[in-house]
């Protein structure tokens, strides 16, 4: 294998970078996509070559050194890639569909002024993603996960002309902090322990230590808080919803498809020393249940297009988190991988609607786009059922992989994981109903102004539907005489696997009940929705007290202004006012307060006497007589 | 009758401090209490004679010749300061017509 070419696939990105940002006022628009297209295009079909010679080779893990970037005593930190199935899959799904989305921003950001810098900081996002998932120690890692933070940062705030989206920006940056505090306190503590960071010695060490050590859970659980930051967990969440302030595409590349899934990566790469930490594994399993079932209710109520979508998206991580809590790693990184395919299509599919629209996000606003936006409509139901996991469509596959693994662990997760089954199914369809059926509910202006989105949009539209319909054959469970293939590839990178030891009348029955489920929420909401057509009231109208939790998104925001900010806030202002104002300012003014006004009372010793002077000169030189005599003789 | 060192030898050396110390105290009284330039002057020129004297009279006590160089120096330095001071209390008298220092009460600020 040439792994020596390697680092091309991250540089390509990067070049683009330097490109587009240095010639974002003189490259026209066309240029800027072409180049920008084209080399996230190249690492992809780089990464293809790559796959396909990797699975024809015996040796699964590639270590690729480039140079010892850190050497500090004991610390050698060396900038070295890791290439084996794990990071192999990552590599396709970010490039690929990192491609599809830059052909689709070429027409969506066509018309906006800062298209060379859009696409600039594209490019460095998918530069630092693959950073992320190609580093062969946790610092490199660390660099791509902040990386991809600060390309986030600067997405969301896009439109920073808007004050709300500068500040859902600054929220998105502050709250990954807080996140990625826990993740490098893990990583210090890690090398504590095992004196290296790299993944090839960390991994043989912890597994030579017991299950249940002490210091493992730490670092698993520390571990885990910097991938509730990345991935928006309880009770870091809230700032994925506010993210969808950036551009349509930025929220299917970077807040569905794949930097929130950074934190999914991390811990299924970590999973040798997640398994040896159990309580950190049943938190991870708690969260990521409570996320998914909170995210999906608060889900059921909302209008904004892009807001039920970024729930959702919050809700199947936390989905994803089940599924690693629960010990199904290659599940939830199938999860990951099929998520990515349907999120990227529904969040495109909505863009496209709102791009029709002319920017319109409430759904209270649209309707009845079935007919006028034919391609949209059928892609994104494809997306819709891939996601509300009905077969052979594949969500189902992943969602049910998880379930099941969820069942095995504790009945109680897999119940709540059905119930969010069920509830995403709801909403899902709620969002397809509203959108889509019924009479348009917008102006009779925008009304005559709805037309399909060119044809740079509707392609990637296609290709993510063929994905998300058939995305589930890559791992089909043996129940249905497949093979697995997903989780026998990620054993090359020895990501570890909890064996599923129900029988297949029981894994059949769990099947059939989340199936139901969703056909039950889906009826459920047609009738609401599409028979009664039951639109959403204003914002204003009154509500039953349930819905108005799950509207005001169970006052998360309100609860943290309280608890946190507002305390926060009082103690800033009383550092500011007493501490910083009273106290050291008057250290500081007193000083020369002091000196002043004790100058000018000592002014008046200079009387202009000359005999005073003299007397004055004479008492001096007694005085240090008198000392010299008395003290120091 | 013998030489000059001798005489000097055969006081004790505490009749010339104690000399020295009056007429150095006489020298700081009248600069403290006279208001005549002139005087306050002479005054200084007592204090630095005293001073003088009992170098000298410690330079023979240790028989030791340097004390006797310092005065060389003081007097010295004495007609030097002697020229410059008196040639300022003139040019004090041509301004103001006198001579007493309470009269220049602006050397201030």
């Amino acid at each position: 294998m040439i792994t020596s070419l390697l680092w091309l696939i991250p540089i390509l990105p990067l070049l683009g970078f330097v490109i587009n940002g240095l010639g974002r006022n003189t490259l026209s628009k066309g240029a800027v996509g072409v180049i920008g297209s084209g080399v996230v295009l190249a690492s992809f079909i780089l990464s293809v070559c790559f796959f396909f010679e990797l699975s024809s080779s015996v040796e699964k893990q590639f270590t690729v050194n480039f140079f010892d970037w850190i050497s500090v005593g004991d610390l050698k930190i060396p900038l070295s890639f890791l290439y084996d199935p794990l990071s192999a899959i990552m590599l396709l799904i970010i490039t690929g569909i990192g491609f599809l989305i830059h052909i689709y921003s070429t027409a969506y950001m066509h018309e906006d002024a800062g298209f060379g810098k859009f696409f600039a900081y594209l490019n460095l996002f998918i530069f630092f993603m693959l950073i992320l998932v190609l580093g062969s120690n946790y610092i490199v890692m660390f660099i791509g996960w902040e990386g991809v933070g600060l390309c986030s940062y600067l997405l969301i705030g896009f439109w920073f002309t808007n004050s709300n989206y500068a500040s859902a920006a600054k929220k998105a940056f502050v709250m990954n902090r807080i996140g990625d505090l826990g993740f490098l306190l893990g990583v210090f503590l890690m090398f504590q322990v095992f004196g290296s960071l790299e993944f090839a010695k960390v991994f043989p060490q912890s597994a030579n230590m017991l299950q249940g050590n002490d210091t493992i859970t730490i670092i698993a659980i520390l571990l885990f808080i910097g991938a509730c930051g990345k991935s928006a967990q309880l009770p870091l969440f809230t700032w994925l919803p506010d993210a969808m302030a950036g551009p349509t595409p930025v929220s299917a590349l970077i807040h569905a498809a794949t930097m929130v899934t950074a934190g999914i990566y991390m811990i299924a790469r970590s999973s040798v020393v997640f398994d040896l930490a159990p309580i950190a594994q049943n938190i991870i399993a708690i969260v990521g249940a409570a996320t998914a079932l909170v995210a999906a209710l608060i889900a059921l109520t909302q209008t904004d297009i892009k807001k039920v979508l970024a729930y959702s998206t919050v809700s199947q991580l936390g989905y994803m988190f089940l599924g690693l809590g629960v010990g199904a790693y290659t599940g939830s990184f199938f999860h990951v991988l099929t998520h990515a395919f349907f999120k990227a299509l529904l969040f495109l599919g909505a863009g496209a609607v709102i791009h029709s629209l002319h920017h319109e996000q409430d759904m209270r606003h649209m309707g009845g786009l079935k007919a006028k936006l034919k391609t949209t409509f059928a892609t994104m139901m494809v997306g819709t059922i891939a996601i509300a996991g009905l077969p052979p469509f594949s969500g189902f596959f992943s969602k049910d992989e998880i379930l099941a693994h969820a069942y095995q662990f504790s009945p109680v997760l897999w119940g709540v994981g059905v119930l969010t089954a069920f509830l995403t199914a709801f909403y899902m369809f709620r969002m397809m109903f509203l959108t889509f059926y019924g009479k348009f509910r917008g102006s009779h202006h925008t009304e005559e102004h709805i037309h399909e989105s060119p044809k740079s949009m509707t392609i990637p539209l296609v290709v993510l539907a063929i994905l998300a319909a058939f995305g589930g054959l890559l791992n089909i469970p043996h129940v249905f005489g497949g093979n697995e293939w997903l989780a026998h590839w990620l054993t090359g990178a020895k990501v570890t696997q909890n064996h599923l030891e129900l029988d297949h009348t029981t894994e059949f029955t769990l099947m059939a009940v989340s199936v139901l489920a969703a056909i039950v929420a889906i009826l459920l909401a047609y009738s609401k929705y599409v028979k009664k057509a039951d639109i959403p009231v204003a914002d204003e109208a009154p509500r039953t007290a349930l819905e108005k939790l799950s509207y005001k998104k169970f006052y998360l925001d309100e609860i943290y202004d309280t608890v946190i900010r507002k305390p926060l806030d009082a103690f800033s202002n009383f550092f500011y006012k007493i501490i910083d104002n009273k106290v050291i300012d008057g250290l500081v003014n007193g000083l020369g307060w002091t000196t002043n006004e004790g100058s000018k009372s000592l002014r008046l010793l200079q009387s202009g006497n000359v005999g005073y002077y003299i007397i004055m000169m004479v008492v001096g030189i007694v005085a240090l007589l008198a000392y010299t005599y008395w003290f120091i003789a | 009758m013998g030489s000059i060192f001798e005489n000097m030898q055969g006081v004790p050396l505490n009749h010339y401090i104690w000399f020295c110390a009056i007429i150095f105290t006489i020298g700081v009284i009248g600069v403290l209490v006279r208001r005549n330039a002139i005087i306050i002057f002479m005054s200084v020129e007592l204090m630095l004679n005293a001073v003088n004297l009992l170098l000298a009279a410690f330079s023979v006590h240790h028989n030791d010749a340097s004390g006797q160089v310092f005065v060389f120096f003081i007097m010295a330095l004495a007609a030097a300061e002697v020229a410059v001071g008196l040639s300022i209390i003139v040019m004090v008298y041509r301004n103001t017509q006198s001579i007493d220092i309470n009269v220049l009460n602006r050397l201030k600020w």
